[in-house]
């Protein structure tokens, strides 16, 4: 059966129109330097530059439009192989074809197509300006496709619910030998705790509260760990319940090194209440607890940064993800489940809440996006050997503003409070940057004892 | 006996295979049957002058094997003819009695050679193209041809007398029309490949009838074909290529509407509504001026099966019928020429920019009304038809381009492409 295929993606705003692609291309393979002999094609437009290349189709008109079976969609590879052996230089494929993928070489003597270069493509490892990118997600819907959803259909989030998405994700990927802990907010609010007596999780759930989270997991763990039981000792938290009230615990577990994976859904605030402020929730955002009116503009503090503060913990792993990401997300998972036997796991995934944070509900992926590429959050993880890393640096974020625009939360923001968290932003990416040129573990403090 | 399908499908080459295709898609369980008259698996008609070329092996030209219909689910019937489709009880009639029934079926029977009405050709042995066996057969034949004549200077004519010529015969190819590849390339093109032909020991006789074809010699294999112009051709090897017609003889007395081909809509459908017809038999509406036309393509038979697979299967997924284009690519002695579109005869306000490079075997020809593309036709010459044809289809307006279109039609629309459909 098919899956999903890695690909190679172009973006137009990145290009430069240096032609490296092509050159390597041909050098691959055509063994020249004649840009005629790429399989890759980048057009100049008026001002922008285009791209001419195989889409490796999923239903490929020009294997249709083969008369000598010459071309057929690899059920492995997803690439479409063209077979040497069989064309019969017919030019039939190239009317089929919409895209100018498949085209007569005249130094070839035949018709040419884009073949990812066995998965290692050429063209992508010489584009200096990250215009082209060779994307290998497909790699977690044929691994990850494959496991259970562990949550039952029909939970009751928004439309467009980010931290359902996170939820499902997660714990597929976590399995099913896992206790699951579920303060309040969204995420027992949307039905994963359960209804007149049946859980909406395919495995043990419990409903802690706000303040005890990391502290009933931590024991549950310790006597799975004493009945020589492994489990998983997962917590699906909002950003209040681990930033406010309920850090004390959490910070207690992350101290003695607990084996938990602690997951913080951050959607900057109580989301699941009625939309009131957090410790988390960014300067200048409105939410009922920070309205917006004749004197009110928003939130007045600054957000916590809590991942950073449980770095301090020096846990055995720490992190931050963001649905947008989802390679990265995924990586993060699994050092975070694998951390979490050796101690304190820790994960802050951002969740943008359409619902709260006001948007339309289609547009959740994009806003999550924005919010990497303008620096507004870092992608990072920490553990102590390595200290911080940042892996998914942003050279040159966009304008924040674009963040802020999408979002109905932001749109009274004078100019001065723009200028505010547009600092703000610039400190946490200089901070982040010295905390990962530091590296290796945050500074213990003696023991008093 | 009779078995029963949901889908019947006669035929099994381009239009046939895309039906099955796109009906598959949204109809993963639906009985289907497949019955074709070749005793083969799945060939396109294309492929055959390159069996007789050579350079396709007959073993290794088939579409689909036996594992992809079983992974269909597919009943896979070879070397059966349908000789009846009785519509009224939804049942056809096979060459062997038995009866098979349909909830839908497809008409997908393309067509077959024409033979022309010339005094004589009854009586003498020549090759026609159209099945694998005819392929193998003018192969064999051809190894041993020291003179051979081809009637007819259509892709068919065209490369079997190419083929003929390479293995070493004296060949002359005879058209009744003006200039070769009718149709498809207008006369300074059709000249081009003519003098491609003509270095390639060719002789044309174009704008020449065949009135008559004599036996040859007694004991003597072979005939001689005589011209109107009073020559005589003798030749060992005949070959007729004169043009093929839709094969509807099984819909005699169905009451679905035929008329040179089967009268199809915009969903493939015929004047019966659980029947559908696609390729070189269906005969459906033209994009330029609505007419319904036969378009004997492998492309628009493609698109053509595409769509009657998802009419029958009920996808609601379904798009019309933009209209037949015509559409070919033809390589010869190492050229290559490409047709996409009309030449816009006929059509008021149809402006033609034509570049000739006699030297460098270089044509390229671009037509625009109102500028919208109408056609473009190259011959050795770089653009991207599958490109073109999605203009024209679109009717994307060059104004903007229209100088850099002209200049460099493929650059210009790879950058309208990419900015229209990527």
């Amino acid at each position: 059966m098919t899956g999903a295929y890695s690909t190679i993606a172009f973006d137009a705003a990145r290009c430069d129109g240096c032609n490296a692609c092509m050159v390597s291309c041909a050098q691959a393979k055509a063994g020249s330097d004649e840009v005629a002999d790429s399989r890759i094609q980048i057009v100049a437009g008026d001002g922008a530059f285009e791209l001419a290349m195989c889409r490796q189709c999923g239903d490929p008109r020009c294997e249709a439009n083969c008369p000598a079976a010459a071309l057929v969609k690899n059920e492995d590879s997803g690439v479409v192989d063209w077979d040497g052996s069989k064309c019969v230089d017919c030019l039939l494929c190239t009317v089929g074809c919409a895209y100018g993928g498949i085209v007569r070489n005249a130094r070839a003597g035949h018709v040419v197509k884009c073949d990812l270069c066995d998965g290692d493509p050429a063209c992508v490892k010489a584009c200096a300006p990250g215009a082209l990118r060779y994307v290998t997600t497909a790699r977690i819907y044929n691994e990850v496709g494959q496991l259970e959803d562990l949550f039952v259909p029909g939970l009751s989030g928004c439309q467009g619910c980010n931290t359902e998405l996170i939820m499902r994700h997660a714990l597929r990927r976590i399995g099913p030998d896992t206790v699951l802990a579920t303060p309040p907010g969204c995420i027992p609010g949307m039905g994963s705790v359960g209804y007149n007596g049946l859980t909406g999780t395919k495995v043990p759930v419990f409903h802690p509260l706000l303040t005890n989270t990391a502290s009933m997991l931590a024991g549950i763990k310790r006597r799975y760990n004493r009945l020589g039981r492994e489990v998983n000792a997962v917590a699906l938290a909002g950003d209040g319940g681990a930033s406010d009230v309920g850090f004390q615990s959490l910070s207690g577990a992350a101290e003695r090194g607990e084996q938990i994976l602690f997951i913080c859904v951050d959607n900057e605030g109580y989301m699941n209440t009625g939309m009131q402020r957090s410790s988390c929730t960014p300067y200048g955002a409105w939410t009922s607890t920070t309205p917006v009116g004749e004197h009110g503009r928003g939130k007045t503090q600054d957000a916590k940064n809590l991942p950073v503060l449980m770095m301090m913990h020096n846990c055995a792993y720490v992190a931050t993800a963001s649905t947008a990401f989802m390679e990265d997300l995924y990586a993060k998972l699994d050092r975070a489940i694998a951390a979490s036997k050796r101690g304190f796991a820790y994960l802050h995934i951002y969740s943008p809440c359409t619902t709260g944070w006001r948007f339309p509900s289609q547009d959740n992926i994009t806003v999550a996006r924005m919010a990497v590429e303008t620096n507004f959050v870092l992608l990072w993880e920490f553990d102590p050997e390595a200290g911080l890393q940042l892996t998914h640096p942003v050279d040159a974020p966009r304008p924040v503003r674009d963040y802020l625009e999408a979002q109905g939360k932001y749109r009274h923001l004078s100019p001065e409070q723009v200028a505010h968290i547009e600092a703000g932003i610039d400190r946490q990416a200089a901070f982040i940057a010295r905390l990962a040129q530091a590296g290796g573990a945050p500074p213990a403090r003696p023991s008093f004892a | 006996m009779i078995r029963h399908a949901d889908y019947l499908i006669i035929g099994s080459s381009h239009a046939a295979l895309a039906a099955l295709h796109t009906l598959r898609m949204h109809d993963s369980e639906g009985a289907v049957t497949m019955v074709t008259r070749d005793a083969s698996l799945p060939y396109s008609p294309t492929v055959l002058p390159y069996v007789v070329s050579g350079r396709s092996q007959p073993e290794r030209v088939f579409l689909r094997d036996d594992a992809y219909f079983r992974a269909q689910k597919v009943d896979y019937l070879s070397g059966i003819e349908v000789e009846r489709v009785a519509a009224d009880r939804n049942v056809v009639r096979l060459a062997n009695g038995d009866e098979i029934g349909y909830k839908a079926l497809l008409v997908a029977t393309g067509a077959q050679p024409v033979v022309p009405p010339i005094p004589g050709l009854g009586g003498v042995r020549y090759h026609v193209l159209r099945t694998l066996d005819d392929a193998v057969a003018l192969r064999a034949a051809a190894a041993g041809a020291r003179r051979a004549v081809v009637l007819g200077a259509g892709l068919i004519g065209m490369h079997a007398a190419e083929n003929l010529a390479h293995a070493g015969a004296d060949v002359a190819i005879v058209e009744r029309l003006p200039h070769v590849l009718p149709g498809y390339f207008d006369a300074d093109a059709a000249a081009m490949i003519g003098r491609a032909f003509a270095a390639g020991g060719v002789r044309l006789f174009t704008g020449r009838e065949a009135l008559s074809i004599a036996p040859g010699e007694s004991g003597e294999p072979g005939c001689s074909v005589v011209l109107d112009g009073g020559e005589t051709l003798p030749c060992d090897l005949l070959v007729v290529g004169v043009g093929v017609a839709p094969v509807t003889g099984l819909l005699q007395g169905s009451g679905v509407a035929v008329d040179r081909g089967v009268l199809v809509d915009d969903s493939m459908r015929s004047s019966v509504a659980n029947i559908f017809a696609a390729g070189d038999v269906a005969q459906a509406r033209g994009f330029y001026d609505g007419v319904k036309t036969l378009n004997g393509i492998l492309p628009d038979a493609v698109e053509q099966g595409r769509i009657a697979g998802m009419a029958m299967a009920g996808d609601p997924g379904i798009k019309p019928y933009p209209g037949g284009v015509p559409l070919n690519t033809y390589t010869f002695f190492g050229q290559h020429a490409v047709s996409v579109g009309t030449h816009g005869e006929g059509i008021p306000g149809a402006e033609t920019f034509t570049t000739v490079d006699a030297s460098a075997a270089r044509y390229l020809k671009i037509v625009l009304r109102d500028d919208r593309l109408l056609g473009i036709f190259g011959i050795n010459a770089a653009f991207d038809p599958g490109v073109m044809w999605e203009l024209i289809l679109r009717r994307v307006d060059l104004a903007p381009v229209r100088e850099r279109f002209l200049d460099a039609p493929q650059d210009a629309a790879r950058v309208l492409m990419s900015r229209t459909w990527r």
